[in-house]
């Protein structure tokens, strides 16, 4: 046995992965510590899985926090009908690859009405389709936690998000009235009706995300890693123009360009940037010599200054 | 006071010197690579977003985007450098843009080559103490900001005191908007001084001063020489990459179980964070308050099998024999226990509008665990004197002394021994609210255990003690009236007397 220092890790025979630095090994501490707290002191728990790379990292904790039990909660998909179709193809296949329990959720009135973000704007859109659908979701599942992928890094109104972040019955969230939220000691004390939203991710950043997938080998949807696709712009946005439901406006071409994407959401109001990242170093390396934020690509937090916290108000993750 | 005048023009004051305390901890051979966790505190309008937006612009970590929003956001509200208003980056709530004020923490991520940094910018409002607390909690390091023509205010004695109770060992003084004084010298000196009193009083070690303007980057993240050529110290930035991180704590293993993982027959294990100290198979451990010990064998994580794991480890721990273990046991160390007992003393922080009120039966968390408590506050602290005065309650956002009694056995370390072990949250079971943030500073003695409920005593004793207690002369003639109650499967025992009797 070479190692026999106390702290050295002996690493399983099928894992050559090398240790992760102090930075990441803290922060997935810090998310275990917030998955099991949550699943032991709450009865009906939920992880919210929206298929982008945080909710690839999300899930991998939750993977590891339970370990070598299984996920002891079910994964919901709040699925507004308009995703990358590789995202649902990638979702299908980690669902049945790692035994998990999936809710997809979809706003029956939406469906009914044909809500979509051409015909209703992205932001009455979002509020039907993704902040309505998801109050249904946790209505209908009595969950009194869910787990999200947000981070404070993400947005103004996410920065002052508690980890353990407390919803009336309606949902509704009191930025002015955040319980107080000493060292790791949570409170998740709840009246029922009363519900806690619970951020495992929030103290990491976009490239501490990035940093985790490639160090822990995540799998994540291919839509990250840049490849010639289909394109149409649109109001300064590249969209994918893959599904035949996005129509041509006048004066609209498409064309291929080879471009990633940063952040995923619903396809008509995700922005492509064009890169030549096609690996994990790639993304990387782009990302630290970035000179725009993530959320730049992402219609809904541009709608006007404060529209996320309107958002979260109402019940938004 | 004021520079002492010398013939020498190049005397340079180096913050070293300013505040000369011993470093409390040696220097470290390796750079601490963990990301550092710091707080700006200070009083209103100190600037403190100002500093955190500045830190932000100068580190590269505000993006085009969010700059461009920033400028639109700003209404052309430029100060004379051309600059946008750095504090609307911060203060990302409405109600803080609409009242120019910091409702609630928010916390915010830079990094240099060399570290990264997780900042909790906290509201200097008296009325959002909570905030501020909550940020101090989880602190390395504190940079406390004072108006260089103002000069240290109550509320700068407040973030102080609660940073300090709160285990924070490294400060920057950071004296703001010292363009405004001409760049006086005299009077950062005298600030500093002012702060040494303070800091002396606190039992705070390291301090380092810097004259700073956040509005120009002076001494934030480039040096203000051009400006100052009597400071010499280091920026800001150079003294947040080399502070550490918090030490590691002095007392042995503990494990606040939060889970207990049974996926099979064949396995159990208990979950949770190492909380201090380390563990490998072999230890013996006892698991508390029950008393039972037991051999670890295996410590389990999703993908490693580990011959080891050490405080901050979220892991998975495997015994040689079946106990009897739940959410909430600590599993410890055999040669290095916590303290258990049903009394404690404590300091806290009353975070709520409804105070504190004594006698009332809270919720306590810590860790993994809750239990029941009543709580006697003893003595709050007067902040401009800094003396504890006796009180009968604490009022929203009072410092005080209190008393803890349980129904049934807890477990603790104290606070300077163990961060994680030694604090709690109190929860008002009325409202579930959080209203308190509290860190224990002793265990009672078996008589010193002593406190008063209406006109009653309890006393709280090891059973075996308790016995020998009711046969002494003292409780010859009242043994049919002392209520006994028996708590924690026999192991303690209170005696319930009245106390004018």
């Amino acid at each position: 046995m070479p190692h026999n220092h106390p702290e050295t890790e002996l690493h399983n025979p099928q894992s050559a992965k090398p240790p992760l630095d102090p930075h990441l090994k803290a922060l997935e501490n810090e998310a275990i510590h917030i998955f099991r707290e949550v699943a032991a002191e709450f009865e009906r728990p939920v992880m919210l899985y929206s298929i982008g790379k945080d909710s690839s990292v999300l899930l991998h904790l939750a993977r590891k926090a339970f370990y070598p039990g299984r996920v002891p909660f079910p994964l919901l998909h709040v699925n507004t009908g308009w995703k990358f179709a590789e995202m649902i193809a990638f979702r299908n296949e980690i669902v049945e690859r790692y035994d998990l329990d999936l809710i997809e959720h979809v706003n029956p009135r939406g469906a009914a009405e044909n809500v979509t973000p051409f015909t209703h704007g992205s932001a009455l859109y979002t509020d039907i389709m993704k902040t309505e659908a998801l109050r249904q979701a946790l209505d209908a599942g009595q969950f009194d936690a869910a787990f999200g992928g947000a981070r404070r890094d993400e947005e103004a109104s996410r920065a002052k998000e508690r980890i353990y972040s407390f919803r009336t019955p309606d949902h509704r969230w009191d930025p002015r009235n955040q319980r107080p939220e000493l060292w790791n000691v949570y409170n998740g004390m709840i009246r029922k009706g009363e519900s806690v939203r619970a951020f495992p991710l929030s103290n990491w950043t976009e490239v501490d995300i990035w940093r985790y997938i490639q160090a822990e080998d995540i799998p994540i949807v291919p839509l990250y890693f840049a490849e010639k696709r289909p394109i149409v712009e649109r109001d300064g946005m590249m969209i994918l123009a893959e599904d035949p439901r996005l129509e041509l406006l006048p004066g609209e071409t498409k064309r291929e360009e080879v471009i990633r994407f940063r952040t995923l959401g619903c396809f008509p109001l995700t922005g492509a940037i064009r890169s030549k990242a096609t690996t994990l170093d790639d993304i990387i390396s782009e990302l630290e010599t970035a000179t725009v934020s993530e959320r730049q690509g992402r219609a809904i937090d541009r709608d006007q200054s404060g529209s996320m916290e309107k958002k979260k108000r109402e019940g938004y993750f | 006071m004021t520079a002492p005048a010398t013939a020498n023009a190049v005397e340079h004051v180096a913050a070293g010197e300013v505040l000369a305390f011993p470093a409390q901890e040696p220097a470290r051979a390796t750079r601490d690579s963990r990301p550092l966790r710091l707080i700006t505190c200070g009083s209103v309008d100190d600037g403190k977003s100002t500093l955190i937006g500045r830190l932000l612009w100068d580190t590269k970590a505000v993006k085009e985007d969010q700059a461009a929003t920033l400028q639109r956001d700003s209404n052309g509200k430029q100060n004379d450098l051309g600059l946008p208003d750095f504090a609307l980056l911060l203060d990302g709530l409405q109600a803080e843009r609409e009242q120019g004020i910091t409702i609630d923490v928010a916390y915010r991520y830079f990094s240099t080559d060399k570290r990264s940094f997780i900042v909790a910018d906290t509201p200097g409002h008296e009325q959002y103490t909570r905030n501020m607390a909550t940020g101090a909690s989880t602190a390395d390091l504190a940079v406390l900001l004072v108006d260089a023509r103002v000069g240290l205010l109550e509320q700068t004695r407040r973030h102080a005191t609660i940073a300090t109770l709160m285990g924070i060992k490294q400060f920057v003084l950071a004296v703001n908007k010292i363009d405004l004084t001409d760049y006086d010298r005299a009077r950062f000196e005298e600030i500093n001084h002012e702060f040494r009193e303070l800091a002396l009083s606190l039992g705070v070690r390291q301090v380092t001063a810097i004259p700073v303007s956040a509005l120009k980057g002076e001494n934030v993240v480039y040096d203000g020489r051009a400006s100052m050529p009597w400071y010499d110290g280091p920026t800001l930035i150079e003294v947040l990459e080399l502070a550490t991180t918090r030490s590691a704590q002095t007392v042995g293993f503990r494990l606040p179980v939060q889970r207990v993982s049974r996926p099979g027959e064949s396995f159990r294990g208990y979950q949770g964070t190492v909380a201090g100290g380390s563990v490998k198979p072999g230890d013996s451990v006892v698991i508390l308050p029950s008393g039972m010990v037991a051999n670890v064998t295996k410590i389990v994580t999703f993908d490693l099998v580990r011959n080891a794991a050490v405080a901050g480890d979220a892991i998975t721990l495997v015994l040689d024999r079946q106990v009897d273990v739940s959410r909430g046991d600590m599993i410890v160390a055999i040669d290095s226990q916590p303290l258990t007992g049903l009394s404690f003393d404590a300091q806290l922080v009353a975070l709520q509008p409804e105070g504190i009120q004594p006698g009332k039966r809270y919720w306590l968390k810590s860790g993994s665990r809750r239990q029941r408590v009543q709580i006697q506050p003893v003595s709050q602290l007067d902040l401009q004197t800094g003396k504890w005065n006796h009180a009968e309650q604490l009022p929203m956002n009072a410092i005080g002394k209190v008393h803890l009694a349980f129904d049934e056995q807890a477990v603790f370390d104290t606070y300077e021994q163990n961060r994680t072990t030694g604090a709690f949250i109190l929860i008002d079971p009325d409202t579930n609210n959080t209203v308190a943030g509290g860190m224990i500073t002793a265990k009672r003695s078996a008589l010193g255990g002593i406190h008063t409920e209406d006109a009653r005593v309890i006393l709280s004793l090891p059973a075996d003690l308790a016995d020998q207690l009711m046969a002494t002369e003292l409780f010859a003639g009242r043994r049919e009236e002392a209520e006994v109650r028996r708590v924690s499967a026999g192991k303690a025992v209170e005696i319930i007397d009245d106390i004018d009797g």
